[in-house]
């Protein structure tokens, strides 16, 4: 996402910034004080609270604290080794995992043949959007109560697959530690579909109906053409959608907390979860700073290497093209 | 082709009845009474009972919930979308020595979710003195809807064509007086984007909310379905009832603004 650096060249040359009147001097004091006036407001709020919390964060987890009273007890880098030598925390980065695997295994298929189909002209189609886009916009928090009702044993769920004659799949489906976390997965899905098929839509309709047409004169299949022209088209819009959804993936937090807490048996602990159990409920404030920056380190790394890596050929791709 | 349009409606009954049948059995089943759905979860009302929403909609708990989430959301919209689009004016139409410096500094912020930082939110809002106060969570969501705003709206201010500012300046008015009365104006739709954007993250936002508040009458109102859950739990219908209620706001929001936010997504990703 930070190809937002290497943004296109701007217009405005620097000859336009002092003509308003007065001396060259006064007038570039004047600009100065103009540029001051419109950058400050955000400067200070965006520092204040989102590079200094993390500073902040960075040095509190060099000890060990709890919250209250002075920083004495200097622990050096002991937080770190405890939450790495923890096997809740190692179980908590495998299930981060697990899922972000499972999101780009099952969704992006999924996304990719939900948007093909809407893309096409199909009767209701806007409608059709709009219900796939619904879940998107509900917060997670009436998303895991919904869920968390419909799941429960003899609940919603169990009996539409009893009626429709599926019984023996009937799971203890939160409360199963071998079932959970994939239950979790089956609602993450419901909820974020929607948005991998917008990105998709969106991108279907930058390619040109001539490129299948074209294909289609040259003898190609439906199949083919899509898989030969139109999916690598979607590549930019694929790897912007994989990269949200893995960010998205290692910061689980709002849907577990809810419907399990983590459990059964620390079975669907996140890294997000972890976190603030052990930092915000045990009053363990030193070593939750360390875990946040661990999973922030996690995600920075992940964001450089697939920047570097994937997002690189987009150069100008993205959120810099914005709205145009 | 019309074999194929029969396996898309097909699939498309599928997916809006995976879709929708969740949001039904909330919305249905606070017509029903804890028992009914007991003995029948997939049941449909009958005879319906209105006494469920009547007495949520009757407590002044969820009025509350439902203004502060407002209060949050317009604030912290406010605040990031007026120093955002701010910040972007100087940062598209002034030249000036380490631009792009400050420009990199706020995309950076797109690389740091607000979920990474709340336990060390947490603490800083500690010591300023922000817990239980609106603000405590207005701030910090404006301060993370700023990189987005910025990366939405700069090159869109860029994009709109130097004559005009030209024109401007001759006829005597001041650069500000430029920003205010032609740029922001024709920058409506991006900053309807943005302002969607932010209005739909702070309204959805239950983590940060979680920490600041600990005095329920402060409680937000995703923060208000998860404890209402919590507390009511042999009170099924009354909890469908409520998250119903509760669903209500966002998708009308959603509902008016679907253009607006399909379109600021879709033209996020033009690639």
């Amino acid at each position: 996402m930070s190809t937002a650096t290497s943004a296109r060249p701007l217009t405005a040359p620097s000859s336009h910034a002092p003509r308003a009147g007065g001396t060259p001097r006064r007038s570039r004091t004047r600009t100065r004080l103009e540029l001051a006036l419109l950058l400050a407001p955000g400067l200070v709020l965006f520092v204040g609270f989102v590079l200094v919390p993390i500073g902040v964060a960075t040095f509190y987890s060099l000890y060990s604290w709890n919250g209250f009273g002075p920083l004495t007890d200097f622990v050096g880098l002991d937080n770190y080794v405890d939450a790495f030598s923890g096997d809740v925390f190692q179980g908590a980065i495998a299930h981060n995992l697990i899922i972000a695997a499972l999101t780009i295994i099952v969704q992006l298929p999924l996304s990719i043949s939900l948007a093909l189909l809407l893309n096409r002209k199909l009767r209701g189609r806007t409608f059709l959007r709009m219900v796939v886009f619904a879940p998107y916009v509900l917060s997670e928090a009436v998303t895991a109560v919904i869920w968390l009702l419909m799941l429960q044993p003899g609940g919603f769920v169990d009996q539409v697959l009893r009626g429709a004659g599926l019984g023996w799949a009937v799971q203890q489906w939160l409360a199963d530690p071998k079932i959970v976390l994939y239950s979790l997965f089956v609602v993450i899905t419901w909820k974020y579909i929607g948005f991998g098929v917008i990105l998709l839509l969106a991108g279907l309709q930058g390619i040109p109906a001539e490129l299948r047409e074209a294909a289609a004169l040259d003898g190609a299949s439906s199949w083919q053409a899509t898989r030969h022209v139109v999916l690598p088209l979607l590549g930019p819009t694929i790897r912007v959608w994989i990269f949200l959804a893995v960010i998205g993936s290692l910061q689980l937090f709002d849907l577990v907390w809810i419907m399990t807490l983590g459990g059964p048996a620390n079975a669907s602990t996140t890294m997000a979860t972890y976190l603030i159990d052990h930092g915000f409920k045990r009053y363990e404030f030193g070593f939750g700073s360390a875990v946040a920056v661990i999973l922030f380190i996690i995600c920075f790394t992940f964001a450089l290497l697939y920047q570097r890596f994937a997002l690189r050929r987009d150069t100008d791709g993205a959120l810099t093209r914005a709205v145009n | 082709m019309s074999r194929r349009n029969g396996v898309g409606y097909l699939a498309a009954f599928a997916v809006i009845g995976i879709t929708v049948v969740p949001l039904l059995f909330v919305i249905l089943g606070g017509f029903r009474t804890t028992a009914q759905i007991n003995r029948a979860p997939a049941g449909l009302p009958g005879p319906w009972v209105w006494d469920n929403y009547i007495e949520v909609l009757g407590s002044p708990y969820f009025w509350r919930l439902l203004g502060n989430s407002a209060l949050i959301a317009v604030v912290a919209t406010t605040l990031a979308v007026g120093f955002g689009s701010m910040a972007a004016f100087a940062l598209s139409r002034y030249a000036f020595r380490g631009r792009e410096a400050f420009y990199t500094l706020f995309t950076l912020g797109l690389l740091f979710p607000l979920g990474v930082a709340t336990l060390p939110l947490y603490l800083w809002l500690r010591q300023l003195g922000l817990l239980e106060n609106p603000l405590g969570v207005a701030l910090p969501e404006a301060a993370f809807s700023l990189p987005i705003t910025i990366v939405i709206l700069r090159p869109f201010m860029n994009a709109i064509p130097i004559e005009l500012e030209d024109a401007a300046l001759l006829d005597g008015t001041a650069k500000l007086g430029f920003f205010w009365r032609i740029l922001l104006p024709l920058s409506r739709p991006a900053l309807a984007t943005v302002s969607v954007l932010a209005f739909v993250s702070s309204w959805n936002f239950f983590l940060l909310p979680l920490l600041v508040f600990n005095d329920s009458t402060n409680f937000t109102l995703p923060l208000g379905v998860a404890m209402f859950q919590s507390e009511h739990s042999q009170d099924t219908a009354k909890i469908l009832a409520f998250t119903a209620l509760s669903m209500i706001p966002a998708l009308t929001f959603f509902v008016l603004a679907e253009r607006r936010m399909v379109g600021g997504l879709t033209g996020s990703v033009k690639g």
